[in-house]
């Protein structure tokens, strides 16, 4: 498996199917163990053997039969071997190339890269899993010539080597922020927890009744909620490099990527309600592509990368520019009877553009920026609901590809409303003549 | 968004005619049943009147809502309006378009009717015309998949 020759087929590497195991590999240990300890007699345990032999071969199979290689501007899987299965994927449609590295899979040195790929289908590539030192030389390669395949002139496959400019760290999140920010926005998971454990101190009979009616599947279920971001986010390192931004980080199972800025499909930023008398703020882009596999984690499901897990304002808009440049300044607010609508909201609602960004602020208690590029948007809705009749009032809502970012022009005057959305409809009609002449 | 007023095109007046039906069959059924339960009595007979009288309503809402749909093709971009409590005007550029379903139900095919759906890589884009005639929706169809095609951009 030698990532410099172009022509023949690779396999991964020899270890990926006990990796992909994941648990079962763990539970095939915890299976294992008994007949080890107790003296080794196999003749005790044909059943064991024989679900681990099944397994293994199954593995081993699967291994066998599958294989890729990189065919002009596709990269090409093979896999399957009752229903054999070819999968084709344009390099010249890759958002970007991550790395992901599980625990088990850095016990083995190996690694997992993920290509997620634009368009409808939106699928995710995965070579999982390949050596850990092989990791990142293919993805520079895949990387260039998934950029060469885009300019069209076919930078050629020999020439592998990118020129890397050294990378700036823009940010890195640190360990107690992050501990607080994430105990501050899930206060409320807290509390049951603490009310479960505490239950348990007080009077171990009746937390044994509620263990027993589920409430240890929640504590469990919380403690896994909280761990799970713990993990992707810790001590997240935001750089600038060659591609766009470069993300790094996760405790257990480290990830890396690379963020270009022309795939955001839009930027937003949070600031939950008990991180604002701290200034504290959540970065997270939408980049576009819906991934549905099986298998995936919760960070490729939702598709919403966080690029800044806790931060200050001001660094976070020093990654917003980088990602949308010529974002509005001026957001404007509604008119005050929107006070008797949304009453909550009211303070907050803000709405700007700038010939190629629209700009949002929403939200009650949770405040959220969205800014999306127009060139991006996919469609306009102009809605207007009863007691929004009743006073004069309309929303506009931009469309976008991705799934977590909704920006609104909520409750605006509804003369404003039919103005906004003239005017978006005619420059996001310009943004994209634009990209496309680009 | 200014559009002539002679630029809107409305689904098939069979819609209208197919959207009745579905409210005057039910009550004048669920009427029935419930008079000849009641043996034709006076009581049954009064009972019967409110799903008539239901019906009533809902034919009044029926044919405001059908007068609220209307389609508009334009230069770049398709408008679809709406609604009567929550009025929608959804603007859909060609070239974000990336397909174009048309779907019929059986109560629809029985009154050659077709329903267009457009789709675009927003799930929350919510572009439909319903009851449009068979021609029409093939006509739209294939003007929309046209339209698309040239003005394709990407993501």
């Amino acid at each position: 498996m030698t990532p410099g020759r172009s022509d023949g087929w690779h396999r991964l590497h020899p270890l990926s199917p006990v990796v992909r195991g994941g648990r079962g590999t763990i539970a095939i240990a915890i299976l294992l163990l008994p007949i080890v300890f107790s003296g080794g007699r196999i003749s005790d345990a044909v059943p064991q053997v024989a679900i681990i032999a099944v397994l293994a071969l199954g593995g081993f199979v699967s291994w066998l039969v599958t294989r890729w290689r990189i065919e002009d501007d596709d990269l090409r899987i093979e896999t399957g071997l009752l229903r054999r299965q070819s999968l084709r994927f344009p390099l010249a449609q890759v958002q970007a190339i991550d790395v992901v590295r599980p625990g088990l899979a850095r016990m083995f040195r190996v690694a997992e890269l993920r290509l997620r790929m634009a368009g409808a289908s939106g699928a995710t590539a995965r070579l999982a899993y390949v050596g850990e030192r092989e990791v990142d030389p293919l993805r520079d390669r895949l990387l260039a010539l998934a950029r060469g395949a885009r300019v069209h002139d076919g930078i050629p496959a020999g020439e592998a080597e990118v020129e890397q400019p050294p990378e700036r760290v823009l940010a890195v999140v640190a360990t107690g922020p992050l501990v607080a920010s994430i105990l501050l926005e899930r206060g409320w998971l807290i509390l049951i927890l603490a009310g479960l454990l505490s239950g348990f101190v007080v009077s171990p009979k009746t937390a044994a009744a509620v263990i027993g009616g589920g409430g240890f599947v929640w504590a469990i279920s919380i403690v896994t909620v909280l761990w799970r971001r713990f993990n992707q986010q810790y001590h997240l390192t935001v750089a600038e490099g060659a591609e766009g931004l470069h993300l790094r980080g996760g405790l257990v199972a480290l990830t890396a990527e690379v963020i270009r800025p022309g795939r955001v499909q839009a930027v937003r930023l949070v600031e939950p309600f008990l991180w604002r008398p701290l200034g504290w703020c959540r970065l997270e882009a939408d980049l576009a592509g819906r991934q549905r596999r099986k298998g995936e984690g919760e960070a490729e499901r939702g598709q919403l990368r966080t690029l800044l897990p806790v931060g200050q304002r001001a660094l976070a808009y020093e990654l917003i520019d980088r990602l949308v440049p010529d974002r509005p300044r001026e957001l404007s607010p509604p008119p005050r009877r929107v006070r008797w609508k949304s009453p909550l909201r009211y303070r907050v609602l803000r709405w700007g553009r700038s010939d190629s960004v629209v700009a949002t602020v929403s939200g009650r208690l949770r405040r959220v920026t969205c800014w999306v590029p127009l060139e991006k948007a996919q469609s306009l809705r102009h809605v207007q609901g009863p007691v929004q009749r009743r006073l004069r009032l309309a929303s506009v809502h931009v469309d976008t590809a991705g799934k977590g970012v909704h920006a609104t022009l909520r409750d605006r005057d509804a003369g404003e409303a039919a103005q906004a959305l003239a005017a978006l409809t005619d420059l996001a009609r310009a943004a994209r003549r634009r990209a496309a002449a680009a | 968004m200014a559009v002539e007023p002679e630029h809107w095109r409305t689904p098939s007046r069979r819609l209208l005619l197919l959207r009745r039906w579905e409210v005057a069959v039910p009550a004048v059924v669920v009427a029935a049943v419930v008079a000849l339960v009641g043996n034709g009595s006076g009581w049954a007979l009064g009972l019967a009147l409110v799903p008539l009288l239901a019906g009533a309503i809902v034919w009044g809402v029926v044919g405001r809502r059908y007068a609220s749909w209307g389609y508009a093709e334009r230069d770049d971009d398709l408008l679809v309006r709406r609604g009567v409590l929550f009025a929608r005007l959804s603007v859909v550029p060609y070239g974000r378009m990336q397909f174009i379903d048309v779907a019929a139900g059986p109560l629809e095919r029985a009154f050659g009717l077709a329903t267009v759906h457009l789709h675009t890589a927003a799930a929350a884009t919510d572009a439909r015309i319903p009851g449009l005639e068979r021609e029409e929706a093939g006509r739209l169809r294939d003007r929309l998949a046209e339209l698309g095609e040239a003005q394709a951009a990407g993501l």
